[in-house]
Parts: C-alpha cells; sequence; structure tokens
C-alpha cells in the first residue's frame, strides 16, 4: 500500500507535470523539516525538477535551532555531576565552550536515550542521581515529554525545555521577507500533531500557499505540484497531500496534554534570534521538573554563530550550504563548525552526504 | 528528528504496544491515541505513536495521482 509512494513512474509523471506548471518561472519553495531535506537529497528529487524551482530548506532540524545556551547548561549540571540523557544528534554540538562529547571524555555523565521513557526507565533505576533530559524537538516531540510529565515523572527527573513551536518560525521568515519565499512545504509530522489550522491566518495575512507534505519521494513532487497549483490559480490555501496521517484537527489528545503541561513563551533560536511565542516552558505547577529553576540556573542569551560559518543563512534559507566558505574544508561531519554540520538532520550534513552542488 | 516511520501494531498491552517494521520489534507508548488494535499502522517516533495512518485516505491519494 505504501510502496507506492515510491514509484517511479508516478514520480517522472509528477515531474513532468511540475514542469509545465512552474513554465519557466522562477520559484523558491521554503520545506521546514529535516526529514524532507534527508528525502529531497537521498532520492536526487532535485534533479528532476526544472532549474527554475529552487526548494530551499528552512530552520527544520531542532537540535541546529537550539541556540548555545541550553547546551552550556546541560554542560553545566554535566560537570555538576548530574546525569544527562539526550538524543543522539545533540551529543556533538558545539555549545560556547564545549559540548556533551568532550565533558563525556572527561568523566561527565551523559546518555544517548531513544525516547524520554528512557530517561524516566534511568530516573527509577538511578534514585541517588539527579537525571537532566535535553527536551529538545518540535511539536512532533513536545507530546511525549507532556506525556512523560503528567505519569508523575520521578521526583529525581527534570528537563532542560528545548522544544520549539514551526508555525511562528514560518511566520517570522515571512515578516523579515529576506528570503523571498513562493510558499512552504509545511511539516508532515508536526502536522499530525497540530492539523492544518496554525498555518491558516499565516497563508492568508503573507499571501503564500501551504501544503502539508509527506515523507515519500512522491509526497514531496505531488506537494510542490499542488503549491504550483494554486499559485497559478492565484490561491493562498493550506492543503493536506499527507492525509493517510494529518487530520485538519491534528491529534486533540496530544494537543490536550500539551496545553496541559507547557505555556508558550519567547523563544531564541540559533541563527534566526529571538522569536514571540515560538517556545514551550514547562507550567508552573511543573517546576519541580524544570532544570532550569530546579538547580536555579539561567539560560543566558548566547553568541551562536562562529566567524566563518554560515549556519543562520542556512537556516533562513538564504543560502545552500555549498555557498559556505566553510563547507567541506574547515567544516565537515568529522569536525563540524556549526550546528547544520553536526546533526544528521542538519542541511549541511545532508548536503555533505548526498550531493555538492545546488541542483 | 521529526522523523517518524509507519509500523505494524502486533501486541497490545495497556498503554504500551509493540509495533513492527520489516522483522525489526519495538516498544511504543500508545497515550497519545485512541482506539488503537492490533494490524494498525502507527507512526513512531521517539518511541511514541503519534497517529494512525489511515489506509482510505493512502488509496485515495493514489487514485488522485493515477488520473492526474
Amino acid at each position: 500500500m505504501f510502496d507506492f509512494f515510491r514509484d517511479e513512474k508516478i514520480a517522472q509523471k509528477l515531474a513532468e507535470r511540475i514542469k509545465r506548471l512552474s513554465d519557466g518561472k522562477h520559484f523558491k519553495l521554503m520545506h521546514v523539516c529535516g526529514t524532507h531535506e534527508q528525502v529531497i537529497a537521498q532520492s536526487g528529487l532535485r534533479d528532476l525538477l526544472p532549474q527554475n524551482l529552487e526548494v530551499i530548506s528552512g530552520p527544520g532540524c531542532p537540535v541546529c535551532c537550539t541556540p548555545n545556551s541550553e547546551i552550556d547548561l546541560a554542560i553545566e549540571l554535566a560537570l555538576k555531576g548530574h546525569l544527562i540523557t539526550t538524543f543522539g544528534d545533540m551529543l556533538r554540538v558545539p555549545g560556547s565552550k564545549s559540548s556533551l562529547t568532550k565533558v563525556r571524555v572527561l568523566g561527565g555523565k551523559v546518555k544517548v536515550v531513544y525516547s524520554i521513557q528512557d530517561a524516566i526507565e534511568l530516573s527509577k533505576e538511578k534514585k541517588d542521581l539527579e537525571i537532566v533530559h535535553c527536551a529538545i524537538g518540535f511539536e512532533t516531540t513536545a507530546p511525549s515529554t507532556a506525556v512523560v510529565i503528567l505519569n508523575d515523572a520521578p521526583s529525581n527527573f527534570s528537563i532542560i525545555c528545548s522544544h520549539r513551536l514551526i508555525p511562528p518560525a514560518m511566520e517570522a521568515l515571512l515578516i523579515s521577507g529576506e528570503c523571498k519565499i513562493d510558499g512552504f512545504i509545511a511539516p508532515g509530522h508536526v502536522s499530525t500533531i497540530i492539523g492544518s489550522e496554525p498555518y491558516r491566518k499565516m497563508a492568508k495575512e503573507y499571501n503564500r500557499p501551504i501544503v502539508i507534505t509527506g515523507f515519500e519521494p512522491i509526497d514531496i513532487l505531488y506537494g510542490i505540484f499542488l503549491l504550483l497549483k494554486q499559485i497559478k490559480e492565484k490561491r493562498n490555501n493550506v492543503e493536506i497531500e499527507y492525509t493517510r496521517a494529518v487530520k485538519p484537527e491534528g491529534n486533540l489528545m496530544a494537543i490536550k496534554k500539551m496545553e496541559e503541561v507547557f505555556e508558550i513563551c519567547d523563544s531564541n533560536w540559533r541563527g534566526l534570534g529571538n522569536i514571540p511565542k515560538s517556545g514551550l516552558r514547562l507550567k508552573k505547577k511543573f517546576e519541580n521538573h524544570d532544570a532550569e529553576r530546579k538547580f536555579n540556573l539561567r539560560i543566558e542569551k548566547s553568541s551562536d554563530i562562529l566567524p566563518g560559518c554560515i549556519c543562520d543563512k542556512i537556516l533562513k534559507g538564504l543560502n545552500y550550504p555549498p555557498d559556505c566558505p566553510s563547507f567541506g574544508t574547515r567544516c565537515t561531519p568529522e569536525d563540524p563548525l556549526g550546528a547544520c554540520m553536526v546533526s544528521s538532520e542538519g542541511t549541511c550534513s545532508t548536503y555533505f552526504k548526498y550531493a555538492d552542488e545546488k541542483k | 528528528m521529526c522523523l517518524a516511520l509507519p509500523m505494524k501494531v502486533v501486541k497490545i498491552k495497556d498503554k504500551e504496544g509493540t509495533v513492527e517494521l520489516g522483522g525489526v520489534k519495538r516498544r511504543a507508548n500508545l497515550q497519545l491515541l485512541k482506539d488503537v488494535n492490533i494490524g494498525d499502522y502507527l507512526l513512531i517516533h521517539a518511541g511514541f505513536a503519534i497517529q494512525k495512518l489511515n489506509e482510505k485516505e493512502a488509496e485515495k491519494t493514489l487514485r488522485l495521482l493515477k488520473i492526474l
């Protein structure tokens, strides 16, 4: 059933329709999901698209968007002897002075987990330790954090809350107007949770079509086709291509749990700066699980882009990785300069692995 | 990070399921979904089922693409 979404003949047919619809005019479409970039690069979809159609990556990788200050906080807590749990990609992201990998080499307790549930189980096993989980991720991941908090998380468990929201970041890009985007390929898995409603106001206000798109090659091509069709027909709607997984109302149960646990706050993004109402923090009644409050530490502002790195421009969709003078020379996945080269879902890392040219 | 894989439910015990993809089995927390049944395809993200996949909708997309 789902194999069909990789059918080569359908892909060719869609590519032909896309070419016809774009009619030689220049269009720039943005996706905001690291997984979209991986599928596009792995399947060589850019080779199927006409030269006049750009598909650029935006702030779609939560690891890349996490500012140094939050990594510094995890490092500080590890150095104090607490056990830090994190998803793998976070390990090597350089903070202001060090990274969690380096701290681990120095004897700091840092453990990679597959799920926040593993961190909970560790907290139950190691009652004499404080377990601090780096809770990163967009709306796709935040509900799982909400579940474990609502399930009476152990008292020695807390989180550094780095959950961020995608629609405010998309809107911030439109407000800045720096990147001329003609339409958004909206993230399918974020949207399984939030549905299509949170994008609607933005589509109308800024006159940009938005298509919520799945992750098979056919999904992405069909999403692009639907965007171009809207542009041609001068419509600015939110459409769902990924109907097998996304309902217009989203996952109401997940939304309810998120609302019970979190409140919306302003948030600082690496490369994008402060974006109003784009972050989540634990409500006061769960403050005993909020590492910042529990250990009386403050997340300070940090300088997030090193000289010679253009991660900020990559995250804003202003440049492609090969435009960076450090790409593939001073900055490689083995020895990364910026966050977008570290995470397996970072745009620079994906380009390094699968493509080294723009198109 | 937002990677989620479609996996088939093979066992359910309370709010935890065993899901399978290509012979690989994993535990999955089912607390974000209602009415999960054995045989359902779920999207699994970081150990949690975040949505049920709708086969009828997939067929609809398939038909739309065939007549494109």
